[in-house]
């Protein structure tokens, strides 16, 4: 059977030529980088050759690079780190509705903590407004962290317009890029943030690698204390092998950036395109344009997202939703609500992110498959043209 | 996380449709919460004799959906009465836990098409 991967913002396969360079540290050198002997040493330069070349995706210095385990260490460590660092300062954090949980929930963290935390609307294409971020700013503000672009919906935010009132107002500010570096140009000196979120497994590296860019002079606390490891801002044993595909996969993604966005943009215009003329009641969401290079998401009124999703994924396309029944917690998508989507729309959310293993073959199948797909769910739909009977109540079912 | 049995009932659903001429039409859910089902049921001598769905609604919610009106046909009223939400869930061989509440509607459906049969045909 076919099996077509448009979960790229999920995770991502491991490039072979990042398998290659990983696989010694795997093999053969097992040691430990702090020790003195050879293969340690040799250890130790290939993890400080990663730390060069994740620097340079992202045109950083090496010494801005902390590794560490994933996106979502990255984020809690950049904003409880800079939280305490500056809490004599003030003890007030700007955020935004449609960030990552791992944003989200430290902030909840702190809040528990003595913490004010404001959480700044989009509009409907889920931008940020700038002079929102202007107005939220207090003498107590320490910290901005706003994502550079949502993984639901694909909208690129105004950063570098967004870092320029932080810096105005001497307020440090980071960016989750977990979903854009390496896969679209993020320059941490033009965006001129303080910190930012990357992840390796989103551009073809190994999971269980990333890390935060924290510009040079910015005092951090550590989110996990110890050895030396990272300069002593980032303790516990290096995972070299992950850290060594992390390296590779930013060199290759810098060398190959133009190509693979170029690669992308005409085949999910294809799907964006196609999905909107042929399906009635279907709407894109997120910003039409600005929005990153290979998605594409969709409310598609009248059905469910799940069952959508099993649907798809039993004719070989693997995707992924926002809707209430798809969520372990079943709730929906706070990010779909925060671009005003209303509750029963965003029950039929879907979303596709496609990669560079996505062929033009496949995306032909895709433009045949998902109008059948939502036909044979809406045969089965009470709802047909409109929400007619639709209660206005809220939902009081017990989850 | 589903059974073999949810998802042929899934992907190969029994009795979607509407009945024209139903003796009696069920709906339970609300699409703001992600499920909704509506059952409409044919009775005959005291004897459901069809029953056809539509439902808004998760793979649970439409395989037991399907499940239902399989389990419904052929009863009499007081026999598909006594059909619970577990007899619905055991009949797929189970149901996640967090699906149980939200999606396992169909018992719910089934018995209010009964009521409205009986409240058609209670003179």
């Amino acid at each position: 059977m076919r099996s077509i991967y448009m979960d790229h913002v999920g995770t991502n396969p491991l490039h072979p030529e990042v398998l290659e360079e990983m696989l010694p540290f795997l093999k053969d050198n097992f040691a430990n980088p702090l020790s003195l002997y050879e293969p340690a040493v040799k250890a130790k330069e290939a993890i400080e050759n990663a730390r060069e070349r994740t620097a340079l995706l992202i045109n950083a210095k090496p010494n801005e690079i902390i590794f560490t385990s994933s996106g979502a260490e990255s984020n809690n460590f950049a904003v409880k780190g800079i939280a305490l660092a500056g809490q004599k300062k003030g003890k007030h954090i700007i955020t935004s509705r449609i960030e990552h949980h791992s944003i989200t929930n430290t902030g909840r963290f702190l809040e528990k903590s003595g913490f004010a935390v404001t959480y700044l609307p989009v509009d409907k294409n889920g931008l940020i407004d700038p002079a929102d971020v202007q107005k939220a700013i207090t003498d107590e503000t320490v910290l901005i962290s706003i994502i550079h672009a949502s993984p639901e919906i694909g909208t690129i935010e105004p950063i570098a317009e967004i870092a320029k009132i932080a810096r105005a107002k001497k307020v440090i500010i980071h960016t989750d890029a977990v979903v854009t570096a390496g896969n679209i140009p993020v320059d941490v000196r033009s965006l001129d943030v303080d910190l930012l979120t990357l992840s390796a497994h989103q551009f073809y590296g190994p999971k269980g690698a990333a890390a935060l860019y924290l510009k040079e002079g910015t005092r951090i606390i550590p989110l996990i204390y110890g050895g030396i490891q990272e300069g002593g801002r980032r303790a516990g044993t290096e995972n070299v092998p992950a850290i060594v595909g992390m390296g590779k996969a930013a060199e290759l993604a810098r060398k190959e950036m133009d190509a693979r966005i170029n690669y992308l943009k005409p085949l999910r215009e294809s799907m964006i395109s196609d999905t909107l003329k042929n399906i009635k009641k279907v709407t894109l969401t997120g910003h039409p344009e600005q929005r990153l290079p290979g998605h594409a998401s969709f409310v598609v009124e009248f059905i469910e997202g799940e069952a959508m999703l099993l649907l798809l994924a039993g004719k070989g396309i693997y995707c992924a939703s926002g809707s209430a029944c798809t969520s372990r917690a079943l709730k929906s998508s706070p990010v779909l609500a925060s671009i005003g989507v209303p509750d029963h729309i965003a029950q039929g959310s879907v979303v596709f992110s496609i990669g560079q293993g996505t062929t033009e073959d496949d995306i032909n199948y895709f433009n045949k498959t998902f109008p059948e797909v939502i036909n044979r769910l809406r045969e089965m739909s009470p709802f047909t043209d409109g929400w007619e009977g639709l209660e206005d109540t809220p939902c009081t079912v017990k989850k | 996380m589903y059974s073999q049995k949810m998802m042929d009932h899934f992907s190969n659903p029994r009795n979607v449709g509407e009945i024209p001429d139903a003796d009696g039409i069920g709906s339970e859910g609300n699409p703001v919460c992600g499920d909704m089902m509506k059952i409409f049921i044919k009775v005959e001598d005291g004897k459901i004799t069809d029953a056809k769905f539509k439902t808004f609604g998760c793979g649970a919610a439409i395989a037991v959906s399907s499940m239902i009106t399989e389990m419904a046909k052929g009863k009499t009223i007081d026999e598909a009465l006594s059909i619970t939400k577990e007899s619905v869930a055991e009949a797929l061989d189970g149901l996640p836990a967090q699906k149980q509440h939200c999606s396992n509607l169909g018992a719910d459906a089934l018995h209010k098409a009964i009521a409205d049969y009986k409240s058609k045909h209670s003179a």
